[in-house]
């Protein structure tokens, strides 16, 4: 067990390391950035005072070194508008961005898993039929359309806007862009619990636990939930681990004050040390979550913990 | 070991189970009307009645009707289930929860699946006692002394083991334990023995013997296998297509049984002797000294297990050698060695007296079409969405026939193996498990193979089907003239088809001869294990 600890931390430390390289490796080749920066006819001379200022006229594999080591020192550079570190401008926006992501999330799995697993016990239905058809309508829609007809809504009937950094402040602002993420992703998560569910009734230990005299709300319990949440564990985890990024076109619709709209100025602006922060804290907490998925399994799956 | 305690009238005064004129209806669109029709039968206090029957006859649906477990699909059209005396309540009914696993309690065939994934097994034994209201404090001796009573090695760490770390034989005792835990009057057993081996069969059947008496607890035991029934019935009742065709105590109908559906079960029990072929055919098939070993693990923790060790053997033309042994115990990795799906780590497998150990590409293909195999499952072995023509003639279309002689040569081994005309033209749902093996069969020799592989080929059939698809391999055998490979751990399946018989375990072989030898005089332990714990009639020692 401590071997496969071990492992999984090994592998998640190198899918790091490979993340960091690839971010470096394609804004590099993604143009020139001390041009862009640059006013739009500067002369060369000028453009090359921003490179050297920018430490880009050193070879590559230097910068790739300083780059590195930058990262470990937990110097992550500067915004080149702001003059802030690419840290701060981020910690700045993240809360933001958690509480919105955390109540649609929230949202998602209150809502998508009992749907789902109502859909799950009533079979072949109209109540199953419904549900269904709901969460794949929530699934399907893009999430803009949803936003920008809450926010015509708003606007049109309440005369109120539902969006932006004023709304960030109360918890009442944060429920039309929460409302936008979390109903997409109730959609599978509805359809994620309704399959799982479904799978593990029919298996033969349900009906063995039957006919032991286990009553139907205990059987349900004690032996259903428990093994039907394995699968939806990994769709939490990999949701949380898509807590940050996954905002992005919400954040824009909504004017919401987080790192999406960060992460969408910094590449209009080819603002490279923003960038290439933004991108690595969203791969670490992919690769986190999905770390703490591995370690919950073996908390959840004895099978698990016997190899 | 027939027992026959007081079974018949004089005891009907004792009746703990009493099933009278259950009728059972069918969904509209099923092939017949009724899944069990007009069935009676009684079952005294601490007899064991027998069900007997192939699967599809409705066995299975009545042991539900009486659990009250079945599915809301079916319904009981008539007919009055009682237990001591006091009528039972309707399908499905919540009452039935404080019946069930109190007074009555089922086993089923697979015992692994049975227990709940990720529950300790002693949680699931506590759980039996907490719905049915036993005190808490009880608990734990009550388990204790019910895990010994099913002969478990170390009842305080199966108590804390979970499912998967089981043995199939163990699993079956946990379920059996769960299932007399509150000594009920009537215990159900659905097959509980079809998915073991037959040491640990010969085990759980003893034991089941042994636990009744204890307990003096009625049995309705459910099986196709009359070699089983020979072992533990009282009586006797047999069912076909939902109908109880013929019914007595066990001496009558095992001696004289009187209805021709019995007779043909019987037959197909009874291990039929096969005479040895001339066995001076040159070798088609062999292997030399074969090692293998399969890691497991990760890349920072590796294990081995060592599937093959040592193991040589010849196949000569038109000869059939059976590779006998438990699960686990290599057959199949010596098939995939021999297929080449698996490299050996070492040893030397020849075909025609050429090397093949480590030909690869265009060889390798040709050395497949001569070498051809036929699996246990003929559910998955088919692909649900190609016609029947198809799959058997894309064999030979795959290694150069043209395709109109492929269609004809598919045509002509579809009737050879004893299917229809029709049957062509048709997808692989619409057959029965029988008919799907003889469509697997007619694949393999499509490319008209020199030697056939059969692993565990007539493991899931039916005891009937069995016998009959045994024959077809034999007829095909005689026609075609390819040499075969017969893997099973069923050992009347192995002496009825061998001349040759490997007898393996742990990987190893444990003895080899021809079929009289090794099962008339089997010279080591394991051999005479094997064969003392194969149920079968009149005890004699031949095979």
């Amino acid at each position: 067990m401590t071997a496969f600890i071990a492992f999984k931390i090994f592998r998640a430390v190198v899918t790091l390391l490979v993340t960091v390289t690839l971010v470096f490796v394609f804004i590099r080749f993604s143009g020139d950035p001390a041009a862009a920066l640059a006013p739009p006819d500067a002369p060369q001379e000028i453009i090359d005072q921003y490179a050297k200022a920018m430490g880009l006229d050193k070879p590559l594999w230097q910068q790739y070194a300083g780059y590195l080591g930058g990262i470990f020192r937990g110097d992550f550079g500067y915004s080149i508008h702001t003059g802030k570190s690419a840290l701060t401008l981020f910690a700045e926006r993240l809360p933001a961005t958690l509480r919105l992501g955390g109540t649609a999330l929230l949202i998602a799995i209150l809502l998508g898993i009992p749907l789902g697993s109502v859909a799950a016990l009533n079979r072949r239905t109209l109540l199953d039929r419904c549900v269904m058809a709901f969460s794949v309508f929530a699934f399907a829609m893009p999430n803009f359309l949803f936003g920008l007809i809450m926010i015509l809504t708003g606007a049109l009937v309440f005369n109120t806007y539902l969006g932006g950094s004023s709304g960030a402040g109360s918890w009442a602002g944060v429920l039309p862009p929460a409302l936008t993420l979390g109903l997409a992703a109730m959609g599978s998560f509805a359809r994620f619990a309704r399959s799982s569910l479904l799978e593990t009734i029919n298996k033969p230990f349900m009906r063995a636990a039957e006919a032991r005299g286990v009553p139907f709300l205990r059987r349900l319990v004690r032996h259903a939930a428990p093994n039907a949440a394995i699968p939806l564990v990994t769709l939490i985890g990999l949701s949380l681990g898509g807590l940050i990024a996954g905002s992005v076109v919400t954040e824009q619709v909504f004017a919401w004050p987080g790192v999406g709209q960060l992460l969408v100025r910094s590449v209009a602006t080819r603002d490279i040390a923003t960038v290439q922060f933004i991108v690595l804290a969203v791969a670490f907490t992919m690769v986190l979550a999905n770390l703490m998925v591995d370690l919950l399994y073996l908390v959840i799956d004895p099978r698990i913990r016997a190899k | 070991m027939m027992t026959n305690r007081g079974a018949g009238p004089e005891r009907a005064g004792a009746n703990i189970l009493s099933v009278d004129n259950l009728t059972v209806a069918l969904p509209e669109a099923g092939d017949r009307e009724f899944a069990v029709s007009g069935v009676s039968f009684r079952i005294a206090a601490g007899e064991t009645l027998c069900l007997v029957g192939e699967s599809g006859s409705g066995k299975t649906v009545i042991a539900d009707a009486i659990m009250g477990m079945l599915p809301p699909q079916l319904s009981v059209d008539s007919g009055i289930v009682r237990l001591e005396g006091e009528k039972l309540p309707p399908q499905r009914a919540a009452a039935f929860n404080a019946i069930r696993g109190r007074r009555m309690a089922i086993i089923f065939q697979d015992a692994v699946a049975s227990l709940d994934p990720v529950q300790r097994v002693g949680r699931q034994l506590e759980e039996i006692l907490a719905v049915h209201a036993v005190p808490r404090r009880e608990w734990r001796g009550r388990i204790m002394d019910m895990l010994e009573a099913v002969r478990l090695p170390d009842p305080k760490n199966t108590f804390r083991a979970y499912p998967h770390q089981l043995s199939g034989g163990q699993a079956q005792r946990i379920v059996i334990a769960g299932a007399l835990l509150l000594n009920p009057v009537l215990l159900i057993a659905d097959e509980p023995t079809t998915a073991v081996d037959v040491t640990t069969q010969a085990e759980i059947l003893k034991l089941i013997s042994a636990l009744q008496r204890e307990r003096d607890a009625s049995v309705l035991f459910i099986t196709h296998d009359f070699g089983v029934v020979s072992e533990i019935a009282d009586r006797i009742c047999v069912m076909k297509d939902g109908e109880l065709v013929e019914f007595g105590t066990a001496d009558a109908i095992l001696g004289s049984p009187r209805h021709a559906y019995t007779r043909k079960l019987l037959a197909a029990a009874v291990h039929s002797g096969k005479s040895t072929a001339g066995a001076d055919g040159k070798p088609v098939l062999e292997a030399d000294r074969l090692e293998l070993s399969y890691r497991l693990g990760n890349m920072l923790e590796r294990r081995y297990v060592h599937a093959v060790r040592d193991i040589s053997l010849e196949l000569r033309e038109g000869q059939t050698l059976g590779i006998v042994g438990e699960s686990g115990s290599g057959k199949s990795s010596v098939a995939r060695c021999l297929l080449r799906l698996e490299k050996p780590d070492s040893g030397i497998i020849r075909f025609r007296g050429k090397d093949v150990t480590s030909i690869a590409g265009r060889e390798l293909r040709e050395l497949r079409a001569r070498i051809q195999i036929v699996l246990q499952d003929p559910f998955s072995a088919l692909n649900p969405r190609q016609k029947i023509r198809s799959a058997v003639a894309e064999g030979p279309i795959i290694h150069g026939h043209r395709r109109n002689d492929a269609l004809r040569r598919a045509d002509r081994l579809l009737r050879l193996t004893g299917l229809s005309e029709q049957a062509a033209d048709r997808y692989p749902h619409e057959f029965s498990g029988g008919q799907r093996q003889r469509i697997c069969i007619a694949r393999a020799l499509a490319v008209d193979p020199e030697v056939l592989i059969a692993d565990e080929a007539v493991s899931a059939l039916d005891v009937s089907i069995r016998a009959q698809i045994l024959d077809l391999f034999r007829d095909l055998q005689r026609e075609l003239g390819f040499a075969m490979l017969f893997i099973t751990h069923d050992l009347s399946v192995a002496a009825a088809i061998s001349d040759d018989i490997l007898v393996i375990k742990d990987g190893a072989v444990v003895e080899a001869g021809p079929v009289q030898d090794v099962f008339g005089r089997p010279r080591s332990a394991y051999t005479r294990e094997l064969l003392a714990a194969a149920p079968r009639f009149g005890g004699t020692a031949q095979a």
